[in-house]
């Protein structure tokens, strides 16, 4: 059975959610990936404000392609999680509760979702096109000269994920 | 001896061509495959209209040449080939995912330069394929010098290993390429030769080999296919590289 559930999180949905479940995800998340968050911890670094507001967001590791003419969007599967690892626990502890890529994590990034609490979400790789169809908007928020890099800022209806760790450190995924 | 004249115009459109269609389509042996996989995802991924890429990394574009002997391209082939490049990014909507730099990391915006590999072949065609290799999968490739004495067990092992360290980050089910044998880069020149390789291996030796290991990775892969070369009797070279699901690759003949 799906579970749906709306953006922005909040403590009580993340710990309804286990490792396995099959969830649909309804509302706003924000695009950032490689490039993305070294500037987005560079800007802590430097005391600056983050472009926008943490605090029970849903961070989803990809990098579109262009949207072609009348699209909202291109191809926009997840990228591989584990090259965020070093910079997730900051950016949980500024307030995001919610993460979508694909792959394992590091068990520094397992602790700090369980101490925030957070949710990781995995989307299936490798299907950019599919993905695309759940995605109803797409706007420009920060770093624009990142190109596919660029922060943005998405509306997604019954986006499909599954939950790969939950908030007690539980892992879940069917390759493993 | 007539040598026969190709325009490096000619050269530029079919990788042009080539690029945009491999992002889009996958050939019918990759598709049936995933089929019999059955992920119902990566079905509908694939039967999508073609509109899109199948995967947001169009990857960092290998382009394969085989040069016949008797041939003359007219113009630069690196030109050319980036040309083609650069034309599929910006017509088809490709991703631009090339930094000018390892360490200081500038996207050059159009997704230039390619990977350019030329082999010189006896004929007067000029065969061009063009593979979209995304990282997701390329991350996960590793190599092993290992020694004689390790043997069919070393390779085994390692084998296994670089599958099981492979998935779930890169996107299952995967092709598993090994190449064995020739020296350092030849071996992982082979491993993505092998990623391609389409039907069973001539030799039943190592269709035996490539049996067994499927048989161990079946729950994640699609097939592990292996390429061979002759070594030194020093070393035995081993190589393994992944290919995501989305086995993309396109090939024309001028």
């Amino acid at each position: 059975m799906e579970k749906h559930i709306q953006t922005p999180l909040t403590d009580e949905v993340v710990r309804s959610l286990r490792a396995g479940d099959k969830v649909r995800i309804t509302g706003v998340v924000y695009t950032a990936r490689d490039a993305a968050h070294k500037r987005l911890c560079e800007l802590l670094g430097a005391g600056e404000p983050l472009p926008f507001d943490m605090r029970g967001q849903i961070v989803y590791y990809t990098g579109p392609t262009p949207a072609p003419p009348g699209r909202p969007i291109g191809s926009c599967g997840p990228t591989t999680s584990y090259r965020m690892d070093p910079y997730t626990p900051r950016l949980l502890a500024q307030g995001l509760q919610g993460l979508i890529g694909k792959g394992r994590r590091s068990q520094a990034v397992i602790d700090a979702l369980k101490a925030r609490p957070g949710v990781y979400f995995s989307a299936e790789g490798g299907c950019g096109a599919l993905l695309a169809n759940y995605v109803k908007s797409s706007e420009l928020v920060a770093f624009p000269e990142l190109g596919a890099e660029a922060v943005r800022r998405l509306e997604v209806e019954n986006f499909p994920v599954e939950v790969f760790c939950d908030c007690e450190g539980n892992i879940y995924s069917p390759y493993l | 001896m007539s040598v026969r004249e190709i325009d490096a115009a000619r050269l530029a459109d079919a990788v042009a061509r080539l690029y945009v269609s491999a992002c889009l389509h996958l050939s019918p042996y990759v598709e049936e495959k995933l089929r019999d996989f059955g992920n119902p995802y990566i079905i509908e991924n694939f039967e999508t209209n073609g509109a899109i890429p199948l995967c947001q990394d169009t990857g960092m574009a290998a382009v394969y040449l085989e040069v016949g002997q008797d041939v003359h391209i007219t113009g630069s082939i690196p030109d050319a080939v980036d040309e083609g490049v650069r034309r599929a990014v910006r017509d088809g909507y490709l991703r631009a995912s090339i930094v000018t730099d390892p360490l200081r990391r500038t996207n050059t915006g159009d997704n230039t330069p390619a990977c350019l590999y030329t082999d010189i072949v006896p004929g007067d065609r000029v065969k061009v394929t063009v593979v979209p290799r995304g990282f997701g999968c390329e991350n996960k490739a590793r190599i092993a010098m290992l020694a004689p004495a390790d043997g069919l067990e070393g390779v085994k092992a390692f084998v296994l290993e670089t599958a099981r360290l492979a998935v779930p980050d890169a996107c299952p089910p995967v092709t598993i390429g090994v190449g064995l044998g020739g020296n350092f880069d030849r071996a992982a020149y082979l491993s993505k030769k092998a990623v391609l390789r389409q039907g069973p291996n001539p030799d039943p030796f190592y269709g035996a080999l490539e049996a067994e290991l499927y048989k161990a990775t079946k729950k994640f892969s699609l097939a592990v296919n292996i390429l061979t070369a002759p070594t030194h009797i020093a070393g035995l070279p081993c190589a393994v590289s992944i290919g995501c699901h989305s086995l993309r690759c396109a090939s024309e003949v001028l």
